[in-house]
């Protein structure tokens, strides 16, 4: 059943006007949940997620761990009938999630993102040693992987020192457009 | 033949081999890779998870080089061709953008598996094949943004795509069918979901064997770190005795040229195929 236009939620009006994902034509034939491989890692499946937000649950879907788990593989927006790009509407609900301060089911997914893109703010290219750095201090484990790091660097595979392109100031220009929009 | 080339990030680290590999490949094939000038990082998942703008606009200024320099662009990563192809469908008005841009879309943005497979450089890598790689038995691995979404990628055998199995076939090796193509490794949760990323990599490395492989194909640098580096960690995870080495399709092509470099990409990679190779024969 589609709910009628006036008659939505304010949490989809949020995902399909603001963040521009149709979700409405959804019929719940899970092909988008059956087909997902990181399934078995959601709490909730993605077309759970899709009726939750016409229901206006935004809580519930917020603090879920569905969108953590999402690889954004994008099997599920590929393979929908109704061509509703579930693949993005993961970006949103993530996007949503970490811009208004929620409490994440999976803090280290945003943490990484953000060591990812302050790399590429500084020098334009990721550096992965840096990187991987700011990763580890901010999440505090640095045991992890450690073994694989050194195993990395006997073959070469870690670039030591970082590179940055001549147009810096153009990647810091994107960045600060970005904020902006983000402010507005 | 003149081309640009769009290394990426990993290209110059952790997918060293991947890089010098491919240049190596593209050297003796005749084919001039012109590394696009002052090129940035794609942003990768980690922009489109967090900002749409970052995600479009980042891309797009190296398309916009690319338009400049006039040449075909070839990306060897799926996930930059994925958000490069992003930007180009935003730029010519397919997909909704905010981002502002001088590019046209009029050169073509290709991932090396299409620019390789493509008729007339099929003959040609054939034409090099010196040393055939008789008795390798390979499953091709896709991974999923180099055919996924298809309105991005343009790619028309989205649920089994061949290019990578016509390659492996002309090197003289054995492709094995199988249906495990286009799943995911893992991707972009290779650092904070380590849980998630041994299942699918277990997942891959069962069908592999199933199929009979004794090894697996790959054109892309975060899928090489993937299946490669993980290998062993899932291995005893699960208690499977995996020995599946993964090469990339240039690192294949460059053995059967019988180029002199090999060994020194594949002592890079943890899970050491020289064995394999000399089981073979190859070595």
């Amino acid at each position: 059943m589609l709910l009628e236009r006036n008659n939505r939620s304010s949490f989809i009006q949020e995902i399909e006007d603001k963040r521009e994902v149709e979700i409405s034509s959804c019929f719940q034939c899970k092909k988008c949940s059956n087909g997902c491989p990181v399934n078995f890692a959601m709490e909730i499946m993605p077309h759970k997620i899709i009726h939750m937000i016409r229901l206006g649950l935004k809580d519930e879907v917020l603090k879920s761990s569905t969108m953590w788990a999402c690889a954004s593989c994008e099997t599920c927006t590929t393979r929908c009938p109704n061509n509703i790009d579930i693949a993005k509407l993961m970006d949103a609900l993530r996007q949503i999630a970490t811009d208004s301060g929620f409490d994440t089911a999976q803090k280290d997914v945003p943490i990484f993102h953000s060591a990812f893109l302050s790399s590429i703010k500084k020098r334009g290219r990721i550096h992965e040693l840096g990187m991987i750095g700011e990763y580890k201090l901010k999440t505090g484990d640095f045991m992890k992987d450690s073994r694989l790091g050194w195993e990395m660097f006997k073959r070469g595979k870690l670039k030591i020192l970082p590179s940055g392109i001549r147009g810096r100031k153009e990647i810091r220009g994107i960045f600060d457009e970005a904020g902006r929009r983000k402010r507005s | 033949m003149r081309v640009s080339y769009y290394p990426g990030c990993s290209l110059e680290g952790s997918a060293r081999d991947y890089d010098e590999s491919l240049r190596a490949v593209f050297d003796v094939l005749g084919i001039e890779l012109r590394e696009l000038e002052d090129w940035n990082c794609c942003g990768a998942s980690s922009a489109h998870i967090t900002d749409d703008f970052l995600s479009t606009a980042l891309p797009m200024r190296n398309l916009e080089i690319a338009e400049k320099e006039n040449n075909d662009l070839l990306i060897p990563c799926m996930a930059c061709f994925n958000r490069l192809k992003s930007a180009e469908k935003a730029a010519i008005g397919e997909i909704k953008t905010d981002v502002k841009t001088s590019y046209k879309g009029k050169i073509k943005i290709k991932h090396i598996l299409d620019f390789l497979s493509e008729d007339g450089n099929l003959a040609l890598i054939g034409r090099f094949v010196k040393k055939p790689l008789t008795g390798m038995k390979i499953v091709s691995y896709y991974g999923c943004l180099y055919a996924r979404p298809p309105k991005i990628t343009d790619v028309t055998d989205y649920e089994d795509p061949r290019s990578m199995d016509k390659l492996v076939n002309i090197l003289g090796a054995e492709s094995r069918p199988w249906s495990f193509k286009t799943d995911c490794c893992g991707g972009n949760l290779a650092l904070t979901r380590i849980d998630i990323l041994k299942r699918l990599g277990n997942n891959l490395f069962d069908m592999a064997v199933e199929a009979g492989a004794d090894c697996i194909a790959v054109a892309c640098p975060l899928c090489h770190a993937n299946l490669d580096t993980r290998q062993k960690e899932i291995s005893d995870e699960y208690g499977k005795g995996y020995y599946l080495p993964v090469f990339y399709i240039t690192e294949l092509i460059g053995l059967s040229m019988g180029h002199s470099d090999v060994e020194k990409w594949l002592r890079r990679h943890l899970v050491d195929p020289i064995g394999l190779l000399r089981s073979v024969g190859l070595m």
